[in-house]
């Protein structure tokens, strides 16, 4: 990839970012911050492509570690982005 | 895996990530935008053992056994927390996602070694020092919001300078590891960012902690976007960037709430001083009552406003405050709930709270709307909040809540406090109103002392 198109995509994203939470209420704050915060654990997808590549001891023990703890991140954080939600269950529209 | 097919999925999954965020905006598609996000991120876990620049079969097993051990670890922690410490777990996630992509880039950084560009290297730079800071400032996030150290600023003499130090120490060598390459610097650079996460942490006032969250959170992002351009990932960089631009709307959103300003929250670091404790305290009298006192002035009230605050939430007293008013919704008195922003440990946290209650979403009234009825209003319940009704907030500059919009109790004609004892509140700061003439006190835990006014509420 050239930088160029790095760039590109990254301006695009920051734009998109912005926008996509422009009208959240300050009821969701918290339940957003939560999503935001799983959706980065996709380092996991990095520490397993540098796992998968890693040649030393070390190099496959701090990338193992790095699955681990982006795992905790990914899982436990749509898991209890999920239960705060849950308490929206049954409100608004009928009862 | 065909290297086009794989790319595509790789957009199908950053799509899935702007349509969560899209979607937890609403509390209508909330839920549904995170099991998108959810889906999502579970087939890009899934497609990158085919990544077409991997070689196959190496470290799979290990790396297989390693989610699995995430997951046992993570999944039982979602699940268990309570309601009231959901926001540290949050915070604690974070720490590890941030401290998972300062590793990446640190792995990564060994395995390029002296092929790694200009560019990679200031990316990885950027990764293990932000990383390292969003992990350990995490970290005492946690420690303060599950109150194992103290919620108050922490302020040592020199402080400022140590941290302004520290901070140059950590750029300074980002320098030395950008001109001289090498492990060594590397591993300096994450000593002395993990040191700043703590320095920077350290001074920030209880009531400021969610902003600070929400800041690392959207920094943990930025690392992710930065380790995506070394890995040559767009979906990295895409998700990565999305999570630090929203991120940071976001702790501007929440520092608006709150009435706080970001700079002065961010920078408190550099400028806090120690400060003096509100004097007297002891020596004021305050008018505590009993679960009777409390039933007959709610009882021969025209209007009673409930303000919830963290107490309820320790208590779980939620289920007991209904009843509490439907009782007097029964006995026609007009109830309503004053809801501020912040009340609890993070914004939303009493509607979340309530809805579980299934108090009527019209009886939860914000605080814009509530605060010019408070003189219209007779009494008014505080259960277990404190710093979002402290006068302070307003007549005392230079008070950590300073400036802090709050509910105006003090204008109506009676003000009952349900309080675990006369400990300030989180942010740490006296309230004078509890020493006020119009002022009932009730001692104790909120669900018994709620369980208790609502006997003596039958019994009248």
């Amino acid at each position: 990839m050239t930088t160029m198109a790095i760039l590109t995509i990254f301006v695009l994203s920051v734009f998109v970012g912005f926008e996509v939470v422009s009208k959240v209420s300050t009821t969701l704050h918290t339940p957003l911050m939560s999503g935001a915060n799983a959706i980065h654990g996709i380092i996991l997808v990095g520490a397993i492509l540098v796992a998968a590549e890693a040649k030393s001891t070390l190099e496959t023990t701090l990338a193992i570690l790095a699955v681990v703890l982006a795992t905790i991140n990914m899982v436990g954080g749509f898991v209890v982005t999920d239960r705060m939600l849950e308490m929206f269950k049954g409100k608004g529209g009928k009862k | 895996m065909n290297s086009n097919l794989y790319a595509l999925i790789g957009l199908g999954v950053a799509v899935s990530f702007v349509m969560a965020l899209k979607g937890l905006s609403a509390p209508k598609t909330a839920r549904r935008g995170n099991l998108i996000g959810a889906f999502g991120a579970t087939v890009a876990t899934v497609i990158v053992f085919f990544d077409p620049s991997i070689e196959e079969g190496h470290n799979t097993i290990l790396i297989i056994a390693a989610i699995a051990f995430g997951v046992i670890v993570g999944v039982p922690a979602a699940r268990k927390i309570q309601m009231t410490q959901m926001p540290q777990l949050v915070a604690l996630f974070n720490g590890v996602g941030g401290g998972a992509a300062a590793l990446v880039a640190i792995v990564e950084y060994l395995n390029l070694g002296e092929t790694a560009s200009f560019g990679e290297v200031l990316a990885t730079v950027f990764t293990v020092l932000v990383g390292s800071v969003s992990f350990s400032g995490s970290v005492i996030t946690f420690l303060k919001l599950q109150e194992l150290m103290t919620t108050r600023p922490v302020v040592f003499p020199g402080g400022r300078f140590v941290i302004a130090a520290t901070l140059a120490g950590a750029l300074g060598t980002s320098g030395w590891v950008i001109s001289s390459g090498g492990t060594t610097p590397l591993l300096v650079l994450a000593g002395l960012s993990l040191l700043f996460g703590v320095l920077f942490v350290l001074p920030v006032g209880g009531a400021d902690v969610p902003i600070v969250i929400s800041l690392l959170n959207a920094f943990t992002g930025l690392t992710v976007a930065a380790s995506g351009y070394v890995l040559q990932s767009t979906l990295l960089i895409v998700a990565g960037t999305l999570v630090g631009a929203s991120g940071t709307i976001l702790t501007r959103k929440m520092a608006e709430a709150m009435g706080r300003s970001l700079f002065g929250t961010l920078f408190g670091a550099f400028t806090a001083k120690p400060q003096a404790i509100a004097e007297g305290g002891e020596a004021r009298t305050v008018k505590s009552g009993s679960p009777d006192d409390v039933a007959i002035l709610l009882n021969y009230a025209q209007r009673v406003v409930i303000v919830p605050g963290f107490g309820l939430a320790v208590a779980q007293a939620q289920h007991t405050v209904r009843e509490l008013a439907d009782l007097l919704a029964e006995k026609g008195v007009e109830v309503a709930y004053g809801i501020h922003p912040v009340a609890g440990r993070m914004p939303g946290h009493m509607n979340v709270l309530l809805a579980e209650a299934n108090v009527p979403y019209e009886q939860l009234v914000e605080m814009e709307e509530i605060n010019p009825t408070f003189p219209q209003t007779d009494v008014v319940l505080v259960v277990g909040a404190n710093d979002v009704v402290n006068p302070a907030a307003k007549t005392t500059p230079g008070c950590p809540i300073y400036g802090m919009p709050i509910l105006d109790v003090a204008g109506a004609g009676n003000v009952i406090f349900l309080k675990r004892s006369m400990r300030p509140g989180f942010a740490g700061i006296e309230n004078d109103l509890l020493y006020d003439v119009k002022t009932t006190l009730l001692f104790g835990d909120a669900k018994d002392s709620l369980t208790k006014v609502v006997n003596a509420l039958k019994a009248l």
